[in-house]
């Protein structure tokens, strides 16, 4: 089987990329590390979180990388002064939505949104912050969430579905208002699909999901549902 | 320098746990350089009764959560020339504002904090500041200049922050700023 290699520019530099590779994977495998915070190495991409969008030469809108396919002679930009400020107003508008407060987070130190304002200098929300009052889930035996703290990047539902097999986790209803919830929105410990198997707080990138009683520093793991994937790919 | 030439320094505190301002003090030796171009004009941590005019730097600790703070924090507006958010609370209300959930109304805030966990003779004081129904951030109130966040900032935050200004250079928080 030929691979089809496409020749694009991705800032400034030539690069050669098989055909049906996302720019965000033209990016890394060429050393450009574009910002994310939904997309996770060994799920499908969702394209919601909406930190990796860039230009494309000849388009006025902006891309998402990790839904968009390279395409020949593409010229991409990922890192301009507009996209800078787009990317910073992302992770405002995250904070402002629900209630994160580092401080008293089980996630602090842990946390990709609060790194990702960390390395992007988001030093202040220029939106007036809302302190919601979301339902917390603490019924599992050792599994809990504080919806409070959900940045809606879905990773937890698409690594039950996509790696686990058991859909038990999905979202209802929609935009500010969406929320996690267990099968037919049921408490967690009435949920007869969850295998209790915890991919859904190894991946989560906030403190919306955690193990009671566990250092959130061990239970995290970026790289778990690459590594089933890989070894479910070997069989 | 002349006490005249100096930078002339204040800092507040308003809902705070004072964690900021020990952090300031956390700067150690290096309030030693910072005293021979600063002057400190207004502090928890020195005798000044008002907050006095002409003031070129001033840092808040702390979020507004008081009809006092709020009146406090207008006046430093007016008399400051660059005025700083120092800390998660005055950048974001952190945990001063976690009442914002729950609680909508000042009464409800006080009988929560004063009345239900009380066994007997609970009682409400009357003799203190109004409460504003929400805590809010520094900037959500009036205009703020440059921003420390952290719980508290890191010494070496403050200090880098400050001897950038004092330089006359803008302050890059990209990569050194820190949220909890």
């Amino acid at each position: 089987m030929s691979v089809n290699l496409l020749k694009l520019k991705i800032d400034g530099v030539e690069v050669s990329v098989p055909e049906g590779t996302m720019i965000l994977k033209a990016a890394k495998d060429n050393g450009i590390i574009i910002p994310t915070l939904c997309n996770l190495e060994g799920l499908a991409p969702y394209g919601g979180c909406r930190l990796c969008l860039v230009e494309i030469s000849g388009s006025p809108k902006l891309f998402p990388a990790c839904i968009t396919p390279v395409g020949p002679n593409m010229e991409i930009t990922t890192n301009s002064d507009r996209l800078k400020e787009y990317r910073k107003m992302v992770v405002q508008m995250l904070l402002a939505e629900r209630t994160h407060i580092c401080s008293v987070c089980v996630a602090n130190d842990h946390c990709e949104l609060q790194a990702m304002a960390n390395q992007l200098g988001v030093d202040h929300v220029m939106f007036e912050r809302k302190f919601t009052q979301e339902p917390i889930d603490s019924t599992h035996d050792f599994l809990v969430i504080d919806r409070n703290r959900c940045i809606l990047c879905t990773r937890c539902i698409r690594i039950c579905d996509q790696i686990e097999g058991v859909h038990t986790l999905d979202l209802k209803l929609r935009g500010k208002d969406s929320e996690v919830i267990m099968d037919l929105d049921e408490h967690w410990a009435n949920s007869c699909s969850c295998t209790s198997c915890r991919k859904c707080a190894k991946v989560c990138p906030v403190g919306a999901i955690y193990i009671e009683g566990e250092p959130i520093g061990h239970t995290k793991n970026k790289e778990i549902a690459a590594f089933i994937r890989d070894r479910r790919n070997r069989r | 320098m002349t006490e005249s030439t100096k930078v002339r320094v204040a800092t507040i505190w308003l809902s705070g746990c004072s964690g900021c301002h020990m952090s300031f003090l956390d700067q150690d030796e290096r309030l030693i350089d910072l005293a021979k171009k600063i002057e400190l004009v207004y502090s928890p941590i020195i005798d000044v009764k008002d907050f006095p005019e002409n003031v070129n730097v001033t840092l808040i600790e702390g979020a507004v959560a008081n009809e006092e703070q709020l009146q406090m924090l207008k006046k430093a507006r007016e008399r400051t020339k660059v005025l700083i958010s120092l800390g998660d609370c005055a950048v974001t209300g952190n945990v001063t504002a976690l009442r914002n959930s729950w609680h909508h109304s000042d009464q409800a805030v006080l009988e929560r904090a004063y009345k239900e966990p009380s066994d007997l003779n609970a009682a409400i004081p009357t003799a203190v500041p109004k409460l504003l129904i929400h805590a809010r951030p520094l900037h959500e109130v009036v205009k703020v200049d440059y921003y420390i966040p952290g719980c508290p900032p890191s010494a070496d935050l403050i200090n880098y922050v400050l001897t950038e200004l004092l330089a006359g250079r803008t302050p890059i928080m990209e990569g050194r700023s820190k949220y909890g």
